[in-house]
Parts: structure tokens; sequence; C-alpha cells
């Protein structure tokens, strides 16, 4: 024993503890939130319960779990009875989406291979039995041979029905909306900065004769809309539950329908990469419990992108200065010790002095200088994707400074003084050694900077991100980057839907699938730094003599 | 003593061959870091076109010699420099003297090899680039870059992989490499602090024969341990004790009849 303490042994079993420990906390971490994503996608069985009393009940089984021993009689303890969670859906109907279901009160299982499994847009899920196609006044009854091929035709014809309308609403009506906007703003314009006269009053005149027009324009497209939404409602389905209820939807509601007991593993699979596209390419459904969240997953890049814009340069150009230029001595020390304490600071005070500074005086000023007229509703002065970024570039800026200043004490001295003896100045030696050789240490430090900002939540609820932004912040209008809009983020959508939603338990799985695409982009954005960065490396690794 | 020294190099130049103008004058030079003071009222005069090798036990003040002539000391904090370095007629430490024009003018060449971590062309490159390439064209650049290979005598190794990273390079063309640099942006005056005293000795023959060689076309100023070495490439020899200039004369007369008794021993192997 004294022996292996003295050879240090024990020690390197230590630290492979300590290696082995935090290994099995990120994969345990990883683990969890890929096994509790991938059901978000996966097309459970439908389980037909008969109960005891003779109740049905429809759903798919999201958990099973040993019954809490405190919630049974004496006699039935330590027996392992179970409970099961059912997801019954049919929010319109029961009120609720999930059931328990003790095991001692289940009679029989079995699986329909008839029953439906109907994606909404509003009401979260139906499940339970097709009866009727309603097409106008005609009526399809399932005992026709393709009865289910004509309700998936149906179902898709209306769906490029609603996608219409959604394209109409979003580009078309988006775009009377954004003239009839600038024509109000140049209106308050004009009232603003001239007098009452002659000549701006017949200004604005033409101004507002051309929202007239545009007015004219919006209720040919709102007619437009209507006329086909009018169309698409001819088309419903006439469905019952399991207990026999009615409910009778419209095709407009249905986003898609599928039978899960009567799939195959293949048919599984591919459905589970229809919503895997629909979840990162869509936008979100029902207070963002369903759908897509590509808005999120588009402000979360733009903003880590953005952030890098600021942060890398004023990061480095602030490590140069402290490691190059400065006269090392105490005031530099205690500016080096402070940005190092900088990094230790509650991301939610960085979100604190955002809003305040950038938002309220840059923002505010921005507004009083430059958009009076718009007063009181604020352009610049209210949170926006730009004051965020800002943020979190203040944010990293420790990060930054700290990995390229380590960079920077890496290159050797004897380059500095190769390139001085040549008749270079102290910036000459800078940008044409320094910086390449440094670059490496810099982008490591980007690195850093990427992965803490792509997963800050706090500063970012304060300084611009918002649950459902109605437009990204890029678009085809000029000048096409809006970095003033309000975004949304990953980070904060997880939040938002994991505790913030109406129906936190159907939501769940959505949580962790986020969490995970979170994770992908991080690694993603890291990994094309890290392939510069080995590139750079390459290139620059220092004289091996 | 020192002023005997400088008397009797005069009167051996003024006799010698006429090329052997002088180009540094070095003038009761003193040199402190911080307070401590490493070089002590040095006064020599080094001759245009020949090489002078300054010898010495290692913390002579040598190295520290060589430096205070392209102002590479400036570099450290706290250093502090008295007396006079007069080149061609210019006291280099007077102020209003623009120090990147003195070191284009006085090259130097470092005991470790250094080459930029770029390709062999552009480390060759990378004075006339930063000096502003003022209207050279490329097929200029590649003529100078060729030329100066040709002079520090690595063209013929590396003329088909220019383009490639000069770290690739062994230590011996690496130092050739960083002469070739050096030559590139044409100096007067070449500083080398034991250029080889890392490299085999092959690699050594080969920057030997170069000094020599490059003697026709610039001043040389080398520091060296390895007393061979000085007596074989050099005109003139210069010993070094404790930040002292102990002698300074031709090297023909250090190597076989010194005239101070402590560079004797230290020729002979006594100390150092």
């Amino acid at each position: 024993m004294k022996n292996n303490i003295k050879s240090g042994e024990i020690f390197i079993w230590f630290t492979g503890m300590g290696l082995a420990v935090s290994l099995i906390m990120i994969s345990g971490l990883l683990l969890l939130i890929l096994l509790n994503g991938k059901d978000y996608f996966w097309p459970f069985q439908l389980n037909e319960i008969r109960l005891n009393d003779g109740r049905k009940v429809l759903g798919e089984v999201v958990k099973e779990e040993l019954i809490p021993i405190h919630n049974l009689p004496d006699s039935l303890k330590n027996k392992g009875l179970k409970r099961t969670q059912l997801k019954i859906g049919n929010r319109d109907i029961y009120g609720f989406d999930f059931q328990w279901i003790d095991e001692r009160n289940i009679e029989s299982i079995n699986y329909p291979s008839d029953a439906v499994r109907i994606e909404r847009t509003e009401f979260g899920n139906f499940y339970g039995f097709i009866k009727e196609l309603q097409i106008d006044d005609k009526i399809i009854k399932p005992d026709n041979p393709d009865f289910f091929d004509k309700v998936k035709q149906s179902v898709d014809k209306i769906s490029s029905y609603r996608n219409e309308i959604k394209k109409i609403e979003k580009s078309d009506i988006g775009e009377v909306n954004y003239n009839i906007e600038k024509l109000r703003l140049e209106i308050k314009k004009i009232e603003y900065k001239h007098k009452k006269n002659e000549k701006s009053q017949k200004l604005i005149a033409d101004l507002e004769r051309s929202i007239e027009t545009e007015n004219e324009k919006y209720d040919a497209l709102k007619h437009k809309v209507d006329s086909i939404r009018e169309k698409a409602n001819s088309y419903s389905i006439y469905c019952e539950d399991i207990s026999g209820r009615p409910k009778t939807i419209s095709l407009l509601n249905v986003i898609r329908f599928y039978k899960p007991n009567e799939m195959n593993f293949s048919d599984k699979i591919g459905f589970m990469f229809t919503k895997i596209i629909e979840f990162i390419f869509d936008e979100p459904r029902e207070s963002n419990t369903e759908g897509g969240v590509f808005p999120a997953i588009f402000g979360t890049v733009m903003m880590v992108l953005i952030m890098s814009l600021f942060t890398v340069p004023f990061g480095v150009l602030a490590a140069l200065y402290l490691r190059e230029y400065a006269k090392q001595g105490t005031l530099v020390r205690l500016v080096r010790i402070a940005v190092n304490n900088l990094a230790g600071v509650p991301s939610i005070v960085f979100g604190v002095f955002g809003l305040g500074f950038f938002i309220y005086f840059i923002g505010g000023t921005i507004d009083n200088i430059f958009y009076p007229e718009r007063l009181p509703s604020p352009t610049w002065g209210t949170g926006g994707i730009l004051w965020a970024s800002l943020t979190l570039s203040l944010l990293t800026m420790p990060v930054v400074i700290v990995a390229t200043e380590e960079a920077l004490t890496q290159i050797p001295r004897g380059m500095r003084e190769a390139a001085l003896a040549l008749g270079a100045t102290k910036w000459q030696v800078t940008r044409r050694i320094i910086i390449p050789a440094a670059m490496p240490g810099i982008l490591t430090g980007l690195i850093l900077a990427m992965a803490r900002a792509a997963g800050e939540v706090a500063p970012l609820m304060i300084t611009g991100v918002v649950k459902l932004a109605p437009t990204l912040p890029f678009d085809s209008y000029f000048p096409f980057f809006h970095l003033d809009r309000k975004f949304m983020h990953l980070g904060f959508h997880i939040y938002d839907v994991g505790f913030q939603s109406p129906n936190i338990e159907a939501a769940l799985p959505m949580v962790f699938t986020t969490t995970l695409l979170l994770i992908i982009i991080v690694v993603l954005l890291n990994i094309t730094a890290m392939i510069i960065r080995a590139r750079l490396r390459k290139k620059y690794k220092t004289s091996a003599f | 003593m020192e002023l005997v020294n400088k008397d009797i190099v005069e009167k051996q130049i003024g006799n010698s061959e006429k090329s052997s103008k002088l180009k540094v004058k070095v003038k009761d030079l003193d040199f402190y870091y911080s307070d401590v003071l490493a070089l002590e009222k040095i006064s020599m005069n080094i001759p245009s076109n020949q090489v002078t090798a300054l010898i010495g036990p290692s913390g002579c003040g040598k190295s520290t010699f060589l430096r205070t002539l392209n102002r590479m000391n400036d570099l450290i904090d706290g250093v502090r420099v008295e007396g006079e370095i007069i080149i061609d007629g210019k006291d280099i430490y007077k102020s209003g003297i623009d120090v990147v024009e003195l070191r284009k003018k006085v090259g130097m060449i470092f005991q470790k090899s250094n080459p930029f971590p770029k390709s062999i062309y552009e480390n060759v490159a990378f004075g006339l680039r930063i000096g502003g390439l003022g209207n050279k064209s490329k097929s200029e650049l590649d003529e100078i870059v060729e030329l100066s290979l040709k002079q520090a005598a690595l063209w013929d190794e590396v003329k088909d992989r220019l383009e490639e990273s000069a770290l690739g390079l062994s230590g011996g063309q690496q130092q050739r490499l960083c002469i070739a640099r050096a030559l590139a942006i044409k100096p007067e005056i070449l500083l080398m602090d034991e250029p080889a005293s890392a490299l085999d000795p092959i690699s050594t023959a080969k920057i030997e024969e170069l000094i020599h060689e490059l003697r026709k076309n610039y001043t040389i100023v080398i520091v060296t341990h390895n007393l061979q070495q000085a007596a074989r490439v050099s005109n003139y020899t210069a010993f070094f004790y404790l930040g002292r200039l102990i002698e300074f004369d031709k090297t023909s007369k250090i190597f076989t009849n010194p005239s101070n008794k402590q560079t004797e021993d230290y020729i002979t192997g006594r100390f150092g």
C-alpha cells in the first residue's frame, strides 16, 4: 500500500475514476434524452383496454410503473402491482389527454386494426374510428372497399388547400400588411415632421389613397382565402371514439391520420422520418406543443452567428492589446483577473445589463433620433435578435479573451524576433505572424463561446426571445436581415414547452426532442469550428526543430 | 587596453586591402539589464566585408553585444544603453532613428532556426512583402526569392517544393532558409548568433561554407562557442569576458599569438 502511494499508482486510479464518472454522467444524460425524445416520432400501437366495470379505453401506452405502496391496502403491498399511463387524446371530448389504468382493473387488451390516430390542428390527437367520409352531401361508408384510400386522398387534397391558404396568408397578405404598415409610418412621419400645410396634406391624402388600394387588395385576398376555406370545409369525417361518442372533424383540421395497429416495422420507420422532417422544417402548432421547431432552430443559429461576429473580433482585439501592446504590470494583471471573473457573473445579470444598456439606452436613443414618429411604440427600443446577440457576445467575451491570450503566450519568441529582425513593424508582426499562429487558439475560444451562447436562456428572456415569433428575422423584404425583430430560440422553447405550456404532459416528448436537437446543433457548430481549427493547426504547427 | 586594440585594428585596417573599410564603430558602449551591467565600455570597429567572430565563455555578453547592433534588445523591458554605435556614420541609438530601417540593413540569424509556419517561398518573400512590394512584379519577386535561396545554397534542394511548408525542412535546411530570408531584403550587415550550434557536422560545414561565400558581399558578425569554427570562418576575432572586450585582432593573431593572457588561457582551453 505504501509503495502504491509512493509510485503514484493509486492516483492513476483516481484520475481514471474521475474520467469515468464524467463520462457516465454525460452519456447517461444523452441516453435519457435520446430514449425519451424518440417517443415523439414513433407511432405506438393503440391499445383497446376493456376494464372490469365494462368501460373501454383506447390509447397508446406512455409509461408503466409500480403502484406507489402508500396507495395500496396492506394486503396488496409488495405484490409488485403495476399501473399504466395511457394517452387517450380526444381533449375536446374528455377534457384531458392521459389516464392511469390500474393493472387490477384490466379485463382484456386487444389491438383493433381499424383504430386510427388523427393528428389535428387543434385539440391534439383524436383516437377512435372513422365511420363516414362526407364530401358535400355525399357520404362514403367504411364498407366501401377503398374507403381509407378515399379518406387519404381527401386529406391530401385538403392539405394542399391548407398550404395554399397558409401561403396566401403568409406571403401575399403579409406583403399587403407590410406595405400598409410602411405607408402608415410614412404618414406618421409626415405628420410629425411637417406643419400642417397644403403640401403635407396632399402627401398624406396620396398615401391614404395608397392604403385604400392596399386594403382593397387585402379584401380580395381575404375573399380568396375564404372561398378556399369554404371549399375545404365541405370535406369532413364523422368519427366515433371507443365508447361510440360521435365527433365530426372538418378535414381542414386534419394534418394526417394513420392506423398504427396495421403498420409494419418499415411503415413505422418511414412514418418516423416524415415526423422528423416535419419537426425540423415546420412551424409549431398548438402553442408549440405540436408541429416543428424551424423558427427556433433558425433563431438559435442566427443568434449564435451574430454573436460570433461581435465576440470574436472584439475579444481578439482585447487579448492582443492585453498581451502584445499593454505594458505588463499590476494594472494589466488586475484587468486580466477582472476579465476572468466576468465569466463567472450569472448570465441573468448580463441579461439585465443588456436590457438596460442595449435596449433602453442605445435602442431608445436610436428610436428618439431616427424613428420619433413611431413612438411610443418602439422600433429598436425593445428586445430583438441584435440586442440578444450583443448581450450574449458580452457574456462570452471573457472566454474568447482568455483563450486568445493563452494562444498568444504559446507563440515562440523566436518567431516574433525573426519577423522583427526582417524589419517588420510591430503591427506587421501581429497581423502576419501572431494572429495566424494564434488562430487555432482563437477558434477554441469561439467553440467554447458558441457552446455557451447556444445553451443560454436566462439573458435572452429579457432581451428579445418570444414564445412564438410571427416572422423570421430574415425574409425577402429589404434589408433582408431584420435585426430588430424578436425571435424564437430552442433553449427558450424547451423552457416554454416544458414548464409554461397548458398541456405539459402531452408536450413532454417534444421537450426531450428539442433538447436533443439543441445539443445536435451545438455539436454541429462546434465540429465545423473544430475542422477549421484542425486545418489551421496543421498549417501553423510550430517548428518541430 | 581597448584603446590599444582599437589603434591596432585601425592601423591594420589602414594597412590591409582597401576593401576593408570600417562598417560599424562602437564607442564606449555600456549595456544594462535593469541595474545589472552586462557590457562595459566596449569599443571596437568592425571592418566591412569581413567576418568578425565574437568568442568567449557563456554569459560573457557576446550575444548581448550582437543584439545591440540591430537593437533587438529593445524588446526586453528595462534595458539601457550608453555610448555610441555608429553604422555608416549614423549613431543607431540616437533618437529619430527608424528601427525598422535599421533592421532591414542589419539582418540577423538566430541560434534556433525560426522559419515562419508558411511555405518556403513565402518565408523568403516575407521581408519583401512587409517592406511593401513597391512596384515589384510577381516575376521580380520570384527572381529575388530564387537568388536568395541560391545565395543560401538551398535552391537545389527546395526548388521543386517552394509551396510546401517550411516546417517540413530539416534543421540545417531551415537554418539556411532563415539565411535566405535575411538575404532577400538585401541587408548590408548579417548578425549570426551561434547559427550552427544546433546542427549536425555536415549541416555545420554547409553553413560555414556559406559564410565564406557571403563574406564577399556582406559584413558578417558571428557569435560562436566553437573556437575551431571561429578560426575557420573569421577574419577578425573578438574575445569577450565578463562583459568586457578583452582582445580584438586578426583571427590569425588571436589564435597563434594572443597579446592577452586571458585570451590565451581561453583559447588553449584552460578555462571557459
